[in-house]
């Protein structure tokens, strides 16, 4: 495996991008406007693009640095973009219905991340590679995901959850540069289409959801239950 | 001959969606989807017994043709058929000439997806087929742009694709733990997946089944991931809740049917079969306690749904050539099933011009041909005989009998009789007034209306190869079944014994 082999400098360089994406996550956690979560996003997208093309260079695989580019290119700027329009859109330009203060969400993020360390030092512990790149990028794999899933429950705003669900994917896209580098190309390739298509789908929603809820919070979908 | 029929099955689709697309037209639409639906319905036919030789790859190995896949292209193209006949009806009925075609080309879009998902080898492309069918449905269910529908698609959109990203998440750790064994690069086919399977870390395996399992499980619509489900299938226009609960949670189901079997191979002992029979028992669990308490016609129906994926996750979960025979006869009968009860709530919706099951009475005085095959669907979905559901649902009692998870049957007995009690409740409160012995006077009924035949046809066409498929279970199938099981059961790795095969 590429990430038990690595030269000291190149370790801490992946290490350096891995952990640097996670505060990144922890930016968008810690604030209420969404332009903010917009360009941490945009920030966190354009490290995992140079961690793509790092991983690409020293571990020899040419492929990567289409993926690269794309993501760059995808991540980076275009959905930025296109939900910088909804957000112009909406007219909305902070998050005004979250049911946990940033602050404290803060903390639980903090506490989110302890539990994914110790999930995946217990797994790097079992394969044998406790200590390398690869408990870390695990780590921040797992902890991004909990952060979405926690952005998901406390943010209100419809934007905020998408954004939150792209960290989600971001946090997998990451995780899967170190872990397996080798993964074939069309899978990636086609999940970074498949995430253009999902904020298309979202774009339109939201617009509906404005035209005929009148609202662009989801704290007031509660029409449904039981 | 197999290659030709797979390519039958997803082009007839295609060509409807970009027919619909191309003439704007709502009859031309409405014609196209069905001719399509019935091209997949007899190529689906054909290839039935034909896939019995398999399992056969094709383009590259990413399409795989298998018997188990097939099966669940059975129940996906009857759905479909039943579908599009009565979204003719039902949607003349619902007016909005000028969008229809919009409608259609969704309709056959997302009937496309959900063909695909059981015909997908690579694992990767598997999930992006799951995916894809979010997100076609989606505009499905917000079809009516209605106020709740535009929130249950939210909800819809939202939980499946946060769940999903789990299913994502553990198919990057399969690779991971793979490619320790392979190499950083290979292609993670099924076939793949379970042959590096025993030679894989088990912890990795273990965390990588059980994100997979939530993932997919999510998609199903197993409790607690259920949450988008009912209002997903109450919101949108009828012939949609028919797919998305006879067709779509189906193709879902088989990937953790797969991945059940993977677990197996890694030789992760009871666990993942314990985990799949618990999180089945509290989907019965869950959707007993809201069925009893419904008040929302269409959300009974999706409960019910929710009922009985649960039953199948006990048929896999349970496994061997029972769990796996009764658990997808149940697979079918539950998509004909679901489909006629569907069609029915629609019409009575229709007549009635509500949602609520207190609204409703005397169905069978208002429309009776409606209301009787409505009541007979009623009875065979609560598993009473002489129909379908019956007789799997026993088939899957007795697997669980002897294998080592009994408590579950007990649990489910009690519950399916819960589920039994609380359904035909509704129904009696719909069909025979609240409360029959006070002398209540008789509210103000709705005219009499004639439904048109698009509406009936489908819950005849549903009714009668239930109620035969409960009365003879077919010897042919029996074999088809146990190829399945054999095919699951991994029978080369001893370790699958110790999972669960009785």
């Amino acid at each position: 495996m590429l990430a038990a082999h690595l030269p000291p400098l190149v370790a801490s360089l992946f290490s350096l991008l891995a952990i640097t994406s996670l505060l990144l996550a922890f930016v968008m956690l810690g604030s209420r406007w969404l332009l903010e979560y917009l360009i941490a996003f945009g920030a966190e997208s354009w490290l995992i693009a140079i961690l793509s093309a790092a991983v690409g260079y020293y571990g020899g695989y040419p492929e990567l640095y289409v993926i690269a580019v794309l993501t760059a290119l995808f991540r980076g700027l275009v959905l930025p973009y296109l939900i910088l329009r909804i957000v112009r859109r909406l007219n909305v330009d902070r998050e005004l219905h979250e049911r946990l203060a940033p602050t404290s969400s803060l903390v639980v993020g903090a506490m989110l991340v302890l539990f994914a360390f110790v999930v995946s030092s217990h797994l790097g512990q079992s394969l044998g590679v406790a200590g390398t790149v690869a408990v870390l990028a695990l780590t921040v794999m797992l902890s991004m995901k909990l952060v979405g899933f926690l952005m998901l429950t406390v943010r209100g705003e419809a934007i905020s959850q998408i954004l939150a669900l792209l960290v989600l994917e971001n946090g997998i896209f990451l995780g899967s540069q170190i872990l397996v580098p080798g993964m074939p190309l069309l899978i990636e390739l086609v999940i970074l289409f498949d995430l253009l298509v999902v904020v298309a789908c979202f774009g339109i929603l939201v617009r509906f959801l404005v035209s005929h809820a009148g609202t662009s919070s989801v704290r007031e979908l509660r029409r449904l239950r039981g | 001959m197999v290659g030709q029929l797979i390519a039958v099955i997803l082009l007839a689709p295609l060509v409807a969606v970009v027919g619909c697309v191309v003439f704007r037209r709502p009859r031309v639409a409405e014609l196209l989807n069905l001719a399509a639906a019935i091209v997949v319905f007899t190529a689906v036919l054909r290839l039935l017994p034909l896939a019995l030789g398999g399992p056969f790859t094709y383009w590259r190995s990413y399409l795989i043709v298998d018997p188990l896949g097939a099966w669940v292209l059975l129940s996906v193209a009857s759905v479909y058929l039943l579908a599009s006949i009565y979204a003719i009806g039902y949607m003349r009925h619902a007016g909005e000439e000028r969008r229809r075609y919009r409608f259609y080309a969704l309709f056959a879009g997302f009937a496309l997806t959900t063909l695909a998902g059981p015909l997908m080898n690579s694992i990767g492309v598997y999930w992006i087929a799951i995916e894809l069918t979010t997100l076609v449905s989606t505009f499905l269910v917000c079809f009516e742009l209605s106020r709740e529908s535009i929130e249950a698609a939210w909800k819809y959109i939202v939980v499946v694709s946060g769940g999903i990203s789990l299913a994502l998440l553990g198919i990057i750790l399969y690779y991971w733990s793979g490619s320790l064994v392979l190499g950083p690069t290979y292609d993670l086919t099924w076939q793949t997946l379970r042959e590096v399977a025993p030679r894989t870390n088990p912890t990795i395996a273990l965390m990588a089944f059980l994100l997979v399992l939530v993932g997919f499980g999510t998609k199903v619509g197993l409790a607690p991931m259920h949450t988008w489900l009912p209002d997903a299938h109450s919101e949108g226009p009828t012939p949609v809740s028919a797919m998305l609960s006879g067709a779509l949670l189906n193709t879902a189901m088989i990937g953790i049917a797969r991945f059940i079997q993977v677990s197996d191979a890694a030789g992760l002992g009871a666990l993942p079969r314990v985990v799949v029979v618990a999180i089945g028992a509290f989907s019965l669990f869950v959707a007993a306690l809201f069925i009893a308490r419904q008040t929302g016609v269409k959300r009974l129906m999706a409960y019910s749904s929710v009922e009985h994926m649960g039953v199948m996750a006990l048929g896999f979960g349970f496994g061997g050539p029972l769990g796996v025979a009764g658990a997808l006869y149940h697979m079918l009968n539950h998509s004909l099933n679901k489909s006629l009860m569907f069609f029915g709530a629609g019409n009575v919706m229709q007549v009635f011009n509500t949602k609520r099951i207190g609204r409703i009475r005397y169905v069978n005085a208002v429309v009776p041909v409606t209301g009787l095959l409505w009541i007979a669907g009623a009875v065979a979905i609560t598993g009473a005989p002489p129909f379908g559901l019956f007789l799997s649902e026993v088939t899957i009692l007795r697997a669980g009998l002897l294998g080592p998870n009994e408590w579950a049957v007990y649990v489910m007995l009690i519950l399916l009789i819960v589920i039994f009690v609380g359904f035909l409740n509704h129904f009696r409160a719909m069909y025979f007034g609240a409360n029959p012995r006070a002398d209540t006077p008789v509210p103000h009924l709705p005219p009499r209306r004639h439904i048109s035949l698009w509406c009936l046809l489908p819950m005849w066409l549903a009714l009668i190869p239930l109620l035969a498929l409960g009365l003879w279970w077919p010897s042919t199938l029996t074999h088809y079944f146990a190829v399945i099981a054999e095919q699951l059961s991994t029978t080369t790795l001893t370790a699958s014994l110790a999972g669960g095969a009785p």
